[in-house]
């Protein structure tokens, strides 16, 4: 089944066009990755399909419903939660109040209840602090519940945002550079997070730099250049492709 | 209305606006070097007047004014050197407060050194009565001399940032400071100069317009929100639209008094800032994309 | 959150022990400014939510300070007597909406009872966030500030100019606020020591409510807000709603104080609805560090005391423009985080909450 569906997206600044008429399908319980040189757009896409940017022309379908236009956090209660390449941790909240977070569209109380401390909030506040810990036992971070997450170790960080975005139980999970700074053993750990988190069953799209990784978990690859789809097919076809290795191989030496 | 009082009205609004518009330039001149806006402008616009007015018994006008403008300058420069220069990239929060408490800390020590009266600069030339006819339009001379100092001053700017090499410096540090620093230029000089200059053409400003507004301590909080309302409507860092959209709400401020009770009329004034702020935050004249290149 | 309560008995504590120290030492006339006081620290509470946690600037609370004070005083001094054979006046007499007192002349009045003006004023206060909010709080930095101070001077000039408001005198003989039958906010000489509870009661009652709400999920929404918006956007949080709502509640908090000190000291001027009241309540706020309710209660309740005490003199507006900036230059997260303070602190062994968020 079809869980995502880009139908013609466009999107330019000024007179530059950075994602120029893409199409591609994302099907339900894969890794899909978006490749491509740098400035080919792929954090642009990324950006139009969590919301950030809203597109010139074309269609976003997620779960047979038109999503283009809304903004983030709308498309945030609809089940697609995201990292960001450049971290974007809460400073001065723990890991624990971080991914705590992550349950914040499966929670309720507001103003109101918060003020006056109603016995449901607190009986909800305890549910989400219990979700949020089975989480981090999955992530395998529990013993860091208590740091302050923006104090972490960069590799550590990553695993947090990873953390976070999957405490909103997403049904799409897009991952940008996941492995953007990250050494070789803490790739090969955030490659078994994200197949891990695929294995329970969400979907991941995933914008990555890094061939290696990509090459081994997803089980579909877009290629973007200059704003524009040139090939989307399984790993191994893509690596056989000629003319994703003369515009993406030939400047890139991964 | 009749035709003589309607260019009655053009005229003041053309007085006042364009002290406006240098209040707006100096928001400007700071804003492009620093990204800071200073809340103190319309300080510099009180202090310049108090100090020329202080001095007048002592020499004549013309020096009391040069005098009065360089004091006002070093207070600016002094203002950077104490306050601002040292602080290693404070947060656009912290920077407000600061410059408001700056504002209310000259604020009170100008009540504390002239007390609570209005004062006023003499006549230029005249005095209060004297009056040029042009066509059944009576005008102050006063008024001649706001607008054209005004004038003058604002084309010397623009030569000083079109030709002078110590102008094109403060320009490079506007448009990159990094790239300006790696080429040798001082940005934190630049920065107490912005200071300096924007302190003076308040100066001057507060000598010309004094005898016709009066000058008192608590003036520059006024000055500083119209000047600001000023700036943003003609698009942050932007001088020249600066000057248009000063005269054109010196003119709408000098009208709405006809329609509205003079009590009402800074209300007015700050509503179209709200009104802009919340439908044009880049100016009349500006777009977004303008809004991010920080030419003068 | 045991913390939490044990810090609130504190509290009372406190203020039950000031209240007999006052009457031991035979200072009670101390107890009409710390009354005062405690109504300027709700206005601080409210704004330490909106600046500390939702991170957001208003140069203009003194505006909403006004209306809720303006609202109240203009609706309970407002003589009916003229209008009273017309048929809404009589409705609204009949459902006990109306007070009828006489003045200090023995001429009567009939005017609205001081519990509907209070909610009036709270209805309007919400409404007029809720219409300024929307707009400005789209606005970041600067533009937030200039945009703030300029509603402070538009409430400023609207009360400064217009009759119905007094002009420059403002609004007097405003008359006491009957909360509870024998209970009464007023500034009657004879009630000094109830009023004095009373305002301090409801300054509890206020930083408890806070207090659980930084703690709740709101709370945490919040500070993510105010840490790295497009984050907390990406998890599912409506950050315009949140600033939205954190603004009318600051303006709510800032109003009913407004309504409270009015009844308290029987009348209101302009000058409550000047910047220089605004930019003293943020000076308060930086002097508490921020995001700290303990932090700003305490500043707001010395630095408020001592200025209506009339310890600064007539430097009393230089005083607080010089705490902002000295504030700001050598401690900007607050006085009660200096190094020097987070000694004294340990000396005391009084243990000092961790984290950034100041509640425990």
């Amino acid at each position: 089944m079809v869980l995502l569906d880009v139908k013609g997206l466009s999107k330019s600044f000024g007179g530059l066009k950075a994602v120029s008429n893409v199409s591609f399908t994302v099907r339900e319980g894969i890794i899909k990755a978006v490749i491509g040189p740098n400035g080919a757009g792929k954090t642009t896409l990324f950006n139009l399909i969590s919301g950030v940017l809203k597109p010139d022309s074309g269609k976003i379908i997620f779960k047979n419903e038109e999503i283009q236009g809304l903004e983030p956090f709308q498309i945030a209660h609809r089940g697609v939660s995201r990292t960001f390449q450049h971290l974007r941790l809460f400073p001065g909240m723990t890991v624990l109040e971080n991914v705590m977070m992550g349950r914040h569209i499966h929670s309720r109380s507001g103003f109101f209840a918060g003020m006056l401390n109603m016995p449901w909030t607190r009986r909800e506040e305890k549910g989400v602090r219990q979700k949020t810990f089975e989480i981090l036992e999955i992530i395998g971070i529990a013993d860091l519940a208590d740091k302050e997450a923006v104090s972490l170790a960069y590799g550590q960080q990553r695993i947090v945002e990873l953390a976070r975005a999957l405490a909103l139980e997403p049904k799409l999970m897009l991952l940008d550079e996941p492995a953007a700074g990250l050494n070789m053993r803490e790739t090969a750990d955030i490659a078994r997070l994200i197949t891990k988190i695929r294995d329970m069953g969400v979907t991941v799209l995933i914008v990555e730099h890094d061939m290696s990784l990509v090459m081994n978990i997803s089980d579909e690859i877009v290629v973007l250049s200059y704003g524009e789809k040139i090939a989307e097919d399984v790993p191994l076809a893509i690596q056989k492709n000629e003319e994703v290795i003369r515009v993406y191989l030939g400047e890139d030496d991964a | 209305m009749s035709v003589e009082l309607f260019f009655q009205y053009i005229v003041a609004g053309i007085t006042y606006g364009i002290i406006y518009a240098i209040v707006a330039i100096g928001f400007n001149i700071i804003y492009n070097t620093t990204g800071i806006i200073n809340f103190a402008q319309g300080e510099f616009v009180m202090l310049g007047s108090m100090i020329a007015i202080s001095l007048t018994p002592y020499m004549p006008l013309l020096l009391a004014i040069i005098l009065a403008v360089i004091i006002t300058m070093l207070i600016g420069a002094l203002i950077e050197i104490l306050f601002i220069r040292w602080l290693d990239s404070p947060s656009v929060l912290r920077m407000i407060i600061i410059t408001i408490g700056l504002s209310i800390l000259i604020r009170e020590v100008a009540l504390a050194i002239w007390g609570e009266n209005v004062r006023a600069l003499p006549y230029f030339t005249g005095n209060e009565v004297s009056s040029i006819s042009f066509g059944g339009v009576h005008i102050s001379p006063q008024v001649l001399w706001v607008i054209g100092v005004c004038t003058v001053m604002v084309l010397i700017l623009q030569a000083f940032f079109k030709f002078t090499m110590v102008g094109r410096q403060m320009r490079a540090c506007a448009a990159n400071r990094e790239a300006a620093r790696l080429c040798g230029i001082n940005a934190k000089n630049m920065v107490t100069l912005s200071f300096m200059l924007s302190a003076g053409i308040g100066a001057v400003a507060g000598c010309v317009v004094s005898p016709i507004t009066y000058s008192q301590y608590n003036m520059g909080t006024g000055l500083a929100i119209k000047g600001f309302t000023v700036a943003i409507l003609g698009g942050l860092g932007n001088s020249m639209a600066a000057v248009v959209a000063g005269l054109l709400l010196g003119t709408i401020e000098s009208f709405s008094i006809w329609i509205m009770p003079t009590a009402y009329k800074d209300a007015i004034s700050i509503s179209i800032l709200l009104l802009i702020l919340f439908l044009r935050p880049g100016g009349l004249f500006g777009s977004k994309e303008e809004m991010t290149l920080k030419e003068f | 959150m045991r913390g939490r309560y044990l810090h609130i008995t504190l509290l009372s504590i406190f203020v039950v022990a000031v209240q007999v120290i006052t009457q031991i030492t035979d200072t009670t006339y101390y107890l009409t400014q710390l009354t005062m006081a405690a109504y300027y620290s709700l206005v601080i509470l409210g704004l330490t939510l909106l600046m500390g946690y939702a991170g957001q600037i208003s140069l203009g609370h003194a505006g909403f300070f006004a209306i809720g004070g303006y609202t109240s005083a203009v609706l309970t001094t407002y003589n009916l007597i003229p209008y009273k054979e017309k048929a809404i006046v009589k409705v609204m007499a009949s459902m006990g909406m109306l007070q009828m007192r006489e003045d200090l002349y023995g001429g009567q009045i009939l005017n609205l009872h001081p519990w509907i003006a209070f909610l009036l004023a709270i209805a309007i206060t919400v409404a007029v966030a809720y219409v300024i909010g929307i707009p400005v709080l789209k606005l970041k930095g600067h533009y937030l500030a200039m945009a703030t101070l300029g509603f402070g001077i538009i409430i400023y000039r609207i009360v400064l100019g217009t009759p119905l408001f007094g002009e420059a005198d403002g609004i007097s003989d405003v008359p006491a606020f009957g909360l509870l039958p024998g209970i009464e906010v007023s500034g009657d000489m004879s009630m000094r020591i109830q009023n004095y509870y009373i305002a301090w009661v409801i300054v509890i009652v206020a930083v408890l409510l806070l207090l659980n709400l930084i703690d709740s999920r709101v709370g945490r929404a919040l500070r993510a807000i105010h840490g790295a918006e497009d984050a907390a956007d990406a998890m599912g949080v409506n950050t315009a709603e949140y600033k939205l709502k954190t603004f009318i509640l600051s303006a709510v908090f800032a109003a009913t104080a407004g309504v409270f000190l009015t009844h308290f000291n029987g009348g209101i001027g302009p000058s409550e609805a000047s910047v220089m009241k605004s930019v003293r309540y943020v000076a308060i706020v930086a002097a508490g560090g921020m995001a700290s309710i303990w932090g700003a209660l305490t500043m707001a309740a010395v630095l408020n005391f001592l200025s209506l005490r009339g310890y600064f003199g007539s430097y009393d507006d230089a005083v607080f423009g010089a705490i902002l900036i000295v504030i700001m230059l050598f401690a900007p997260e607050g006085i009660l985080r200096l190094p020097v303070m987070k000694n004294i602190q340990r000396l005391l062994r009084f243990k000092p909450s961790e984290g950034s968020d100041g509640a425990s």
